[in-house]
Order: C-alpha cells, then sequence, then structure tokens
C-alpha cells in the first residue's frame, strides 16, 4: 500500500482523535476512538468503513484554508481505493480499472456483445424464446466460471484484508450487527437520522442513502430473480422464458425498476457532488461502474419489454455482453466495496465486542 | 436594500438574534468581516452548551437546577457576576435546547464520548461549525441577507440612537441606516496591540484559540463614544495550550490534558506551580495565567512512559527521548538544571499505592516547594515525553454593559436602538472565570432577547 497516502490519512486521523467534534456521524470516529496510536491496518480498516458521506467535513472547523487543511473524506477514499487495488488479486487490473474504468466497462460490454453476435451468427441453439438465441448450455458455460472466478479472487483480497486489520475468529453476532448496519445504510444516515451531506454541501438529505439501498435492494431482487430461474431451471424443469406471475419476474422486474432508478439517481448525486472531497483518481472509475451497473438492469427490463421483436438478438448480446463485464470485473470495481464495506463492519462490531 | 435589523458579526449570538429578528417579520440583514469560509467565529470552535433543566431533556440526562447552576457561577466567577442576568441567562437556557433544534442543531446522543459532561452539557454533533452551518441554512429559509467580508467601521451614536453603520465591503465604504442594530461581534482577543496595551508586553506571546476576526473593533468605536462598559481590559479566560499551537484558530485541538500527571518547569527548568492541584477540567483555565507570568510566557511539561496513555490524545505528538538530558536539549532547556529538577522531585514522592488517575488520590510529594498535592510519581521511566505550553486566549471579558433586554446605555440612559449578545457583553455576567459550555449560553439567550427587542423597535 502507498505509505504516503497512509501517513496522510494519519495525520489528519490524529487530529480528530484530539478533537472528537465528530463521533456521532458514523462508525469511523468511534473505531478512531479506540486507539491511541493508529497502525497502517487501523487506517485502512477506517478507510473502509468511511462511506464518503461528508458529514465530518462540512461540520470540520479545519478544513482549507486553515493550515491543517483537514479533508478526512477524501484521505480515506484514497486510502480506501489504494487497499482495494493492493489487495485485488490479480492486482494490474484493479489499478487499470480505476483509473480507465468507463473507457473498460464500455470496451468489454461491446466485446462480449460482439461475441454473443457471434456465437449467434455460427448457429442457432434450436430452443425456445431467448435460447433460440443462445443455447442454454452456451450460457451456463459461459456465465458458471464468469460468476466464480470473481467471487474466487474477492475471497483472496478480503483474506489479505482481514489479516491486514488483524481480524479475528468471526462469530455469528458480529455478523448479524454487521449486515443489519449495512441493510440500514445507518452510517449515511448521519447519526441523527436526517442524512448526510452529499450533494449539497452542508445541506443533510437521506437522497444518497436511499439511491444507495435503491441500488442494493435492485440488484439483490435482479440476484434473486436469476438464481430462482436457475433453480426452477435445474430441479423443477421449467425453462425460461417465465411469465408475468411468476417468482423471476416477480422478482426481476421491480428490481430491474429499482436498480436503474438507484443507478440514474446515484449518477445525478454523483454529478452534483464536489469532487475534491473524495478520491479524484476512482471517480471516472466508480461513475463507469455505476453506469455499467445501470445498463445491466436496463437493458435486462428492454428485453423484457421488447424480447419479442427483432431487436431481441442485438439486445440480448448487449444484455449479457453487460453481465458478463459485470461480473468479471466485480473484483476490481467499486463492485468490490459492498464486500469490503461488510467486512470492515463485520471487524468493527468484532472490536466493539472487545 | 434596505434592511429593518442589522445584525453585526456572524457567530452563535448574531445568529440567534438574526432568526428571532427575522421570525417577528423584519427584514434582517448580517454583516460578518470573516469570508465564507470562516464564518462563525469563535462559535465554530465551541462543543457543547450548559443548559439547566428541571428532568432529562434532549440529550441531558437527570435534572441540573437553577440554583446548582448558579451555585457553578458563583464558584467559577468568585461572585464576579450580576446576578438579576445570570438567573435570567440560566433560567432561559432551558427553553432554549428545544429552540436550537428547532433551528436544525443537532446534538450528541447522551452517554457518548468521553467527557461525564452528560448532565449539565448538551454537546453538539459535529461541533459548533455544523452549528453555524445549520443556524445559516435556516436563516436563509427566513430570508435573511448575510455580506460576508463585510467589516463594520462605525457606528454613529448621535444622542440616544445610532444615526448610521459604516461598513466596508469589495473594497468599498457603505453607509447603511437600519431602525434597529445588534452587536454581536465578539471580544477583542484578536487584536494583539489592544491585548499589549491591557496585559503588557507578555500578550505578544499569546497564541489566540479562535478566530482571527474578533478585534473589537466596534467594541473599540463604542466605547470611545461613551457606551457603557462592564469588565477589565485585562480580564479574559485563558488556558495553557500546547506551544506549537498556531497564533490563531488552533482550537479544541491544541488543548493538553496531560498536566496532572506531569511537572512542568520554565525555561530556566524551574518548577512553578503545584501540577496536582486539581483534576484537569477544573484547573485547566489557571494555567493559562500561570504560564504568562512565566519569562518569555512558557512552560515545558515533561512525563514519563507510564503516564502517556493517561490523557487525551494530543495534536501534536510529543517529543520524546531516552534521557531527561536529552529532552532537555530537544526542549532548549539548561539540561543540568532539568536533570536536578527531576532528581529533587522524584526524591520527594513518597508512597504511591494510592495513584488514581481520575480522582484526586492525595498520593503528594513531601517537603518540596511547590509541592505536587495529587498523582505524584516520580518521572523515571524511559521513554521521557515533552511538551511545550503558552498561554491561549479564548476570549476577553471587557465589554458592552447591557440590561435584561440586551440593551446598550450611556451614562444618560439607554441607546434607543442598539442591543448587544455575545461575547461582547459576558462580562455583563462573567466578572472573571468560566464556566464551560456558558459562552454558548450567554449568546443564545441574549441573542435571541436582542433579536426580540430589535425587532420589537423596528415594526
Ligand atoms: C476553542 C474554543 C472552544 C470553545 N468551546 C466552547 C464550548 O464548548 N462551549 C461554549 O459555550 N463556549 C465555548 N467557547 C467560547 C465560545 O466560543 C464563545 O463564548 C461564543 O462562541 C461567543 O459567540 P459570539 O457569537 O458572541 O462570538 P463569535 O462566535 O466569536 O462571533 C463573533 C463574530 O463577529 C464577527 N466580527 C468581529 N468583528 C467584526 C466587525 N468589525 N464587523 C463585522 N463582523 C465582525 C466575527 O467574524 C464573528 O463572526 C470556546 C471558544 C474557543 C475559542
Ligand atoms: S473532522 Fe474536523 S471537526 Fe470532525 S473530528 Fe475531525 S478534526 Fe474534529
Ligand atoms: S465522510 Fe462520512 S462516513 Fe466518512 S468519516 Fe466522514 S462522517 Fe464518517
Amino acid at each position: 500500500m502507498q505509505a504516503d497516502l497512509i501517513q496522510e490519512a494519519r495525520r489528519q486521523a490524529e487530529i480528530c482523535n484530539a478533537c472528537r467534534y465528530c463521533e456521532g456521524y458514523c462508525s469511523v470516529f468511534p473505531a478512531l476512538h479506540r486507539e491511541r496510536f493508529l497502525t497502517d491496518g487501523d487506517i485502512t480498516q477506517l478507510a473502509n468503513l468511511c462511506h464518503n458521506c461528508r458529514g465530518c467535513y462540512y461540520a470540520c472547523q479545519y478544513t482549507a484554508p486553515h493550515e491543517f487543511d483537514l479533508n478526512l473524506p477524501k484521505a480515506l477514499a484514497e486510502v480506501r481505493r489504494d487497499s482495494w487495488e493492493s489487495y485485488a488479486w490479480p492486482a494490474p487490473v484493479a489499478r487499470k480499472f480505476h483509473t480507465h474504468g468507463g473507457a473498460i466497462a464500455i470496451a468489454s460490454v461491446l466485446g462480449f456483445a460482439a461475441m454473443f453476435l457471434a456465437i449467434r451468427l455460427i448457429g442457432s441453439a434450436g430452443g425456445d424464446g431467448f435460447y433460440a438465441a443462445f443455447s442454454h448450455g452456451a450460457m451456463v458455460a459461459i456465465f458458471l466460471p464468469a460468476f466464480f472466478l470473481p467471487l474466487a479472487s474477492l475471497a483472496i483480497s478480503l483474506k489479505k484484508y482481514w489479516s491486514s486489520v488483524g481480524g479475528t475468529r468471526i462469530d455469528l453476532k458480529s455478523v448479524a450487527r454487521a449486515f443489519g448496519m449495512a441493510a440500514e445504510m445507518r452510517d449515511l444516515s448521519g447519526g441523527h437520522g436526517d442524512g448526510c451531506n452529499f450533494e449539497e454541501e452542508d445541506r443533510f438529505s437521506h437522497a444518497r442513502r436511499h439511491a444507495h439501498q435503491a441500488i442494493l435492494y435492485g440488484f439483490l431482487l435482479c440476484f434473486a430473480s436469476t438464481s430462482v430461474g436457475t433453480l426452477m431451471h435445474y430441479f423443477l424443469d421449467m425453462p425460461a422464458p417465465y411469465p408475468l406471475w411468476s417468482l423471476p419476474k416477480l422478482f426481476g422486474i421491480p428490481g430491474g425498476v429499482l436498480l436503474t432508478g438507484g443507478c440514474v439517481w446515484m449518477m445525478s448525486l454523483k454529478l452534483r457532488s464536489d469532487r475534491t472531497l473524495g478520491d479524484g483518481n476512482a471517480w471516472g472509475g466508480d461513475f463507469g461502474f455505476i453506469a455499467l451497473l445501470g445498463f445491466v438492469a436496463l437493458s435486462g427490463l428492454a428485453l423484457y419489454v421488447l424480447g419479442s421483436t427483432a431487436a431481441m438478438s442485438l439486445l440480448l448480446a448487449l444484455h449479457l455482453g453487460s453481465v458478463l463485464s459485470f461480473f468479471l470485473l466485480t473484483p476490481f470495481t467499486k463492485m468490490a466495496h459492498g464486500f469490503y464495506r461488510l467486512t470492515a463492519l463485520i471487524r468493527d462490531a468484532q472490536q466493539r465486542q472487545a | 436594500m434596505e434592511h429593518d435589523v442589522v445584525v453585526i458579526g456572524g457567530g452563535n449570538a448574531a445568529l440567534c438574534a438574526a432568526m428571532t429578528a427575522a421570525e417577528a417579520g423584519t427584514s434582517v440583514l448580517i454583516l460578518e468581516t470573516a469570508p465564507r469560509a470562516y464564518r462563525g467565529g469563535n462559535s465554530r470552535h465551541t462543543r457543547n452548551f450548559r443548559c439547566m433543566h428541571k428532568g432529562p431533556l434532549g440529550p441531558l440526562v437527570d435534572d441540573y437546577r437553577e440554583d446548582e447552576y448558579l451555585a457553578d457561577l458563583m464558584k467559577v466567577t468568585a461572585g464576579k457576576t450580576d446576578g438579576e442576568l445570570a438567573r435570567l441567562a440560566i433560567r432561559s437556557s432551558e427553553e432554549c435546547l428545544p429552540w436550537m433544534q428547532d433551528h436544525g442543531v443537532h446534538f450528541q446522543p447522551p452517554l457518548s464520548g468521553t467527557l461525564s459532561l452528560a448532565r449539565t452539557n448538551a454537546f453538539f454533533m459535529g461541533g459548533g461549525k455544523s452549528l453555524v452551518n445549520a443556524y445559516y441554512r435556516t436563516a436563509a429559509k427566513l430570508g435573511i441577507d448575510v455580506l460576508y467580508e463585510a467589516q463594520v467601521t462605525h457606528l454613529e451614536l448621535a444622542g440616544d440612537q445610532i444615526a448610521w453603520i459604516d461598513f466596508s465591503h469589495g473594497g468599498e465604504s457603505h453607509r447603511i441606516t437600519p431602525k434597529a442594530v445588534v452587536v454581536a461581534s465578539g471580544g477583542f482577543q484578536a487584536d494583539t496591540e489592544w491585548l499589549t496595551r491591557a496585559w503588557g508586553p507578555a500578550a505578544k506571546n499569546f497564541l489566540i484559540r479562535g478566530t482571527p476576526y474578533n478585534r473589537g473593533m466596534v467594541l473599540a468605536d463604542l466605547l470611545d463614544q461613551g457606551v457603557q462598559s462592564v469588565g477589565d481590559a485585562d480580564q479574559c479566560h485563558a488556558v495553557a495550550i500546547d506551544g506549537r499551537a498556531p497564533k490563531f484558530d488552533g482550537g479544541i485541538v491544541t488543548r493538553l490534558d496531560c498536566v496532572p500527571f506531569s511537572i512542568v518547569v520554565n525555561k530556566n527548568a524551574e518548577r512553578f506551580y503545584d501540577e496536582g492541584e486539581d483534576v484537569w477540567p477544573k484547573r485547566y483555565a489557571i494555567w493559562g495565567r500561570l504560564v504568562a507570568a512565566q519569562p518569555d510566557q512558557v512552560g515545558y511539561v515533561i512525563i514519563d512512559a507510564k503516564s502517556l496513555n493517561l490523557f487525551m490524545p494530543s495534536v501534536f505528538p510529543p517529543l520524546k527521548a531516552d534521557t531527561i538530558e536529552d529532552l532537555a536539549t530537544q526542549m532548549g532547556l539548561p539540561a543540568d538544571r532539568l536533570r536536578s529538577t527531576v532528581d529533587e522531585f522524584n526524591a520527594a514522592c513518597g508512597d504511591q499505592t494510592g495513584f488514581h488517575p481520575t480522582e484526586l488520590d492525595g498520593v503528594a510529594t513531601s517537603g518540596l516547594t511547590p509541592a505536587k498535592t495529587n498523582w505524584a510519581r516520580p518521572i523515571t521511566e524511559p521513554p521521557f515525553y515533552g511538551y511545550s505550553l503558552r498561554t491561549g486566549v479564548t476570549f476577553t471579558y471587557l465589554g458592552l454593559k447591557v440590561d435584561e433586554n440586551a440593551q446598550c446605555s450611556t451614562q444618560e440612559g439607554p441607546i434607543k436602538n442598539l442591543w448587544a449578545a455575545g461575547e461582547t457583553m459576558a462580562g455583563s455576567i462573567l466578572g472573571q472565570g468560566y464556566l464551560a459550555g456558558f459562552g454558548m449560553t450567554i449568546g443564545t439567550v441574549f441573542g435571541r432577547i436582542a433579536g426580540r427587542e430589535a425587532a420589537a423597535h423596528a415594526s
């Protein structure tokens, strides 16, 4: 990890530790106050607990032009990105994505879409509906590894993270607390319940929290839809396409709408927010990731609406291309943050108990 | 644009006055000399507000009644207070807390935090700057106009009225004639010249804990025109802070809590006061004056390894050395002299089995002058740590004398359209000493009164 980034975050965190005015805003400050001397691992852990809500920035009497020049959200964001890059496996891919995220996302979606189209052109699979375009076997052959490889990669990364922050044996209570925090996104509620300061200076609002929840729950619904579909396919011998009143659709349609809307909302918030309070180097990558995620959802919805038209195979290729890109890029994109955050919250819960 | 009420200053007292006046239906203008980033004066550095309450209230637990509050005030001021105004401030504080919440202030939940003041003081979530931000947002909603970098230079007192206000803004001078004026522009501690006149040359070495913008310009202007004053120019709230703190605006983080576990010496490496006199929050304030009385207005704190974790982390790391001599050299102290001061102190330490860091433990030296009457443990365990101390001024007490309506006066009687609130009139209540969280109480209570009265006069 980059020593200068950690050192700068440590300098700022030490000022906070002497000040403590922000103690109520989020999980970062109580964690910070537990230690008198902050190790590199402590700083990494703080960085991954921070949600970049900016509450502490607007409350701080030491921001520039003050000579202490505090900008904790930015300092932690830089350490956070650096930690993901350092722990990512294989690492070079991660670094590239954070600097060229948008371009890589577009390139891979188009590339994979072309691949799917090529498969399509080489020969129809002779099935019904979407499977007329691509055989189910082909999809599984492509998506199964595309699903498990990134998970394996993430597991390796998180293991490195866990040992760097001194994690101990995981207990159920800590996990439950961490999931509770994440489910409510309590760290984005500002501690007082009025929300955070993301998009309009010191005004508190729940916009980012709600947009983020829409993305999270939209994603989970879409994921549930796909999982249920897979189970139905294999265990109930009920292949796609599914009617409107079926579980995959009942999960998938609201999920797709939530996810699309959430991503658009998040992008608009991001455009309005002050870029100097985040990690300037990751801005493009983050934005590219949200756009990609939104496109996955949107193309999925479009496929549902236009599935019986001539546009279907092109749409399907694009949708599958984006899904595949999304999965494969997961360990190296902002998507990884969810896994890191949850891990950091589990570690935080452990430390609260200790 | 013409406004009914003009409020001078942009801190807590000014904002409370402005919001109250606007809610009473008048048009209000705030003139704040600081740029936007530094708006809010000393208020932006605060942490809490001392509040009377008869039962649990907002973040406050148990109760804290008028008599106890007043007794606490009497103790710190040694009776130098205007009893009527003090009672008014204390009694009104109770209704202030919900009012503050209604105007956007968030408080820390009770029982969080490291300070055991959950009964007497309500802590702002995010500190004073978030309070100031909340008030500016509310002020904007109320249609209050704010000019930043607007320095008021003169109020023209004609008979029993303020006839006009002169201020500079955007490189030009302006003159306005509001119906009513509220002065809430703080003390004069940032004007080193004035401090030096009041204190003598020693004041050149003082650090100013808060805003560089409270230079007492309006205060001096009004006093020159015969507006009645209270307090003495050399009375101020001063504490001993880290000697490496910036000249201005170092704020809360420059405090040092290590004195009770240390010995403190001057630049000749001699001790000069009982470091263990009382628990630190109580004794914190007297060290500002003690250090101010030492040569070059500096002090040096020496502790050893066993004390390092007993106090709040400090913003600058301590100097560190394996020997006392080495530490002395790093601090620019005479090494052999420090060695013998430490040796004498160590030899005077007795039985330490009763050592208890958070209460008066009676672990004292014997046969030493000055004695250390609590927490006296020999400085023997390397590494040794050192901090320098300087006098940090919080605010000055010389101010405008006001009545229970926050109204200012001359010898001839009240000035019909002039009110004052906050630090600029705090001397009316605080003759000396200081009670944690009382500055914000005075500002909020008298800010609201001044706003109410100014609006009533203007409409
Ligand atoms: C580090 C620190 C911590 C403190 N902590 C606490 C605490 O926890 N609780 C507490 O109760 N008190 C605390 N105090 C004291 C408290 O800050 C003051 O009592 C209180 O803020 C005074 O408020 P005010 O509105 O009167 O003055 P200020 O907030 O200082 O506002 C004065 C305003 O006047 C403006 N001004 C000055 N001259 C002019 C001019 N010529 N023209 C126009 N504008 C002008 C300034 O820019 C400023 O905005 C603390 C002080 C410091 C320095
Ligand atoms: S961000 Fe600023 S106000 Fe908040 S704890 Fe840190 S130093 Fe204090
Ligand atoms: S930006 Fe928000 S989440 Fe991050 S440390 Fe500051 S208050 Fe906490």
